[in-house]
């Protein structure tokens, strides 16, 4: 069996600050992580390999540091790693990233793509499922546990919807979008991190994959982005605790105070 | 010169830093008021390989350095001194000294299992009545047959009770004095062994320290580590490289409580403005950082140079050792008072960690060698023979 898993670096905050005059992300002093729900994935792919020696191979689209993960993730367990990066690709939104990524796919040898469900900076959730379309094979997507049966060669998928979760199980190529929230992604071991270094992180440009370079980075991404803003936060509202009757009285008349009804 | 980590050693820390935060830090108050040794802690490290982290892989372990060694000690204890000990104590105290004295049969049967966290180590050295003075041993190591026959106690002993394996120094001709003292390796399941009365301490409460008694202890002739009188050299080089452990222990309870109160001070207002704004609190934070820092330096060179000694044993890091553990030790003593006072009566209480950190950080002025002993070191070397 062989896996092949998108991760993503992405910054390490919980409170997203954005530049002024530029609009974008403010990434420099903020620590770079592995996006939650790809490291989710992973653990997914991970325990397929304990269970039945799959081989895993990890890719990314982005800068040169984004190295930094490819090693994490040779320290967690994955066998390759690719570092999909060029100047071209830069600037992509999620179509030209997924063309991309799915351009790399095409050139290698897989039986599952795994992705995460969206990444904690842009939260699209649309990478995984264009690259799904991209490629022509069925996704499943808020994927919360992966099992495999070896003599079925059957892959069985609980997926979450906003009121329960449903069973699927499919053979055959797929991608799946997993959540951070459904495992406990293990530590890199250390004997994985002595090692991760003398690994080799395949370099990919836009030359290594089948895709016209009309369709990659900025050129290739009809999202304009307007305006990216911080939400200011809304004055605490007032609460009262009074039984029914009380209530609607009271809604009424503050609604009327407003001249809304 | 370069003070970076190397890449290696910064994915490590990264590691352990995530590992302590969400899998030590919860258990550290509760360990500590249990008086409970954390096994399920040592299990998870155990897998993660971080039993064997400055062992070579052919031995089973992970390849690692000292500097991660020491960087995981140090993380460790930042959230919880007690699991950063149990650390220290088995890799520098048991292993350390087998795989720089042992044989080749005696590293292929313990280190492995060591390095795995499969067994854990320990050390016996101290006794009731050769604790700053290590050479007067009463502890007695006679050979009968192909057995040596070990009778004595040991007391204070880091690890008993759930180690497996212990690195212990016995007299083996008195008339020699420190050069009448052998080491050897001695398997708890041996008959004769048994851990005596356990200490009830005021820091590391989750640490197990307790006495270790031999009765007519019957080991194989082959378990002497090292040659016969080598036992008081071999103790005093493998305290070199737990000093460096301790040093590391006591840099991260400082860093620890530190951290704790730049939260605390940020967050608690008196007169109007979070104590943090009080150019008081900000200068003497300021300068509990800069002894941090400075211990810190201390710390990574003595466990550079311990890694330069492995690699060429001529490299001696005594001086080095107790320097870092002097400063560090210390630094931590003051640090952590301070920060109990920066959280007034709540750093008084249980409620904040501050103080058991205050509990914690004395020890590492005492064990592997008081601060008073590490200045006999040190001037040791800055003094040479004195006419």
């Amino acid at each position: 069996m062989k896996l092949l898993v998108c991760i993503k670096q992405v910054p390490d905050t919980t409170e997203i600050k954005i530049d002024p005059v530029t609009k974008t992300l403010v990434r420099d002093g903020v620590p770079a992580i592995m996006n939650p729900d790809d490291k989710g994935g992973l653990e997914f792919a991970l325990q397929l390999k304990d269970k039945f020696g799959a081989e895993v191979t990890v890719i990314t689209m982005g800068l040169p540091q984004a190295d930094l993960i490819l090693r994490e993730a040779f320290a967690m367990g994955a066998d390759k790693a690719i570092l999909l990066t060029d100047r071209k690709l830069g600037g992509a939104d999620t179509l030209a990233t997924s063309k991309a990524l799915a351009g790399a796919a095409r050139m290698l040898d897989w039986d599952l793509v795994i992705a995460g469900r969206q990444a904690i900076d842009g939260d699209t959730a649309q990478v995984g499922p264009e690259m799904a379309e991209h490629l022509g094979i069925p996704q499943i997507s808020y994927v919360a546990d992966v099992q495999y049966d070896d003599k079925a060669k059957k892959f069985t998928v609980k997926k979450e919807t906003e009121d329960g979760y449903q069973i699927l199980e499919f053979q055959g190529k797929a991608l799946l979008t997993c959540l951070a929230s459904a495992v406990k992604p293990r530590y890199m071991s250390v004997g994985g991190i002595v090692e991760a270094y003398d690994k080799e992180v395949e370099i990919w440009g836009a030359d290594r994959i089948d895709v016209p370079e009309t369709e990659l980075g900025l050129k290739g991404s009809p999202t304009k982005v307007f305006k990216s803003f911080t939400k200011e936060l809304k004055q605490p509202g007032q609460i009262h605790e009074v039984d029914a009757e009380e209530a609607v009285e009271l809604i009424v008349a503050k609604l009327k105070e407003k001249h809304i009804i | 010169m370069n003070f970076n980590l190397t890449k290696t050693q910064s994915l490590f820390k990264q590691m352990i830093r995530e590992f302590a935060e969400k899998e030590v830090k919860p258990l550290a108050a509760e360990i500590d008021e249990q008086e409970r040794f954390p096994q399920e802690t040592v299990e998870k490290m155990a897998k993660l390989g971080i039993f064997g982290i400055p062992v070579p892989k052919q031995y089973g372990g992970a390849g690692g350095d000292n500097i991660m060694y020491s960087i995981a000690v140090e993380e460790l204890s930042r959230c919880c001194a007690t699991t950063g000990v149990v650390v220290s104590a088995h890799t520098s105290l048991c292993m350390s000294p087998i795989l720089q004295f042992g044989t080749e049969e005696q590293k292929m049967k313990y280190i492995p299992k060591l390095a795995a966290g499969e067994w854990i180590g320990a050390f016996g050295l101290t006794e009731p009545n050769a604790g700053t003075d290590a050479a007067g041993q009463q502890t007695t190591a006679v050979l009968d047959g192909d057995q040596w026959v070990i009778n004595g106690n040991k007391i204070f002993i880091t690890n008993a009770g759930h180690a497996d394996v212990y690195v212990v120094v016995a007299m083996t001709d008195k008339s020699l004095g420190t050069k009448g003292i052998s080491a050897f390796i001695v398997e708890a399941t041996t008959p004769g062994f048994t851990i005596g009365k356990k200490e009830l301490k005021m820091g590391i409460r989750g640490s197990a320290t307790a006495e270790l008694i031999f009765t007519n202890v019957r080991i194989p002739k082959d378990n002497l580590l090292g040659k016969v009188g080598e036992g008081f050299k071999i103790a005093m080089m493998t305290l070199d490289g737990g000093r460096i452990g301790i040093a590391s222990q006591a840099l991260g309870i400082a860093q620890g409580a530190l951290d704790e109160t730049v939260k605390y001070t940020k967050e608690r207002k008196q007169f109007g403005k979070a104590i943090a704004k009080f150019q008081n609190t900000q200068f003497q934070m300021a300068d509990l950082k800069t002894k941090i820092e400075a211990a810190r330096l201390l710390v990574r060179s003595a466990a550079f140079k311990e890694d330069e000694h492995v690699k060429n044993e001529k490299v001696n890091f005594s001086a080095d050792a107790a320097m870092a553990k002097l400063y560090a030790a210390e630094t931590a003593m003051e640090v952590t008072t301070k920060c109990v006072q920066y959280h007034g009566g709540y750093g008084y209480t249980r409620e904040y960690p501050v103080e058991r950190m205050m509990r914690d950080a004395k020890i590492t002025e005492i064990y592997e060698g008081t601060s008073e002993v590490q200045r006999m070191v040190i001037a040791g070397k800055l003094f040479g023979k004195i006419k």
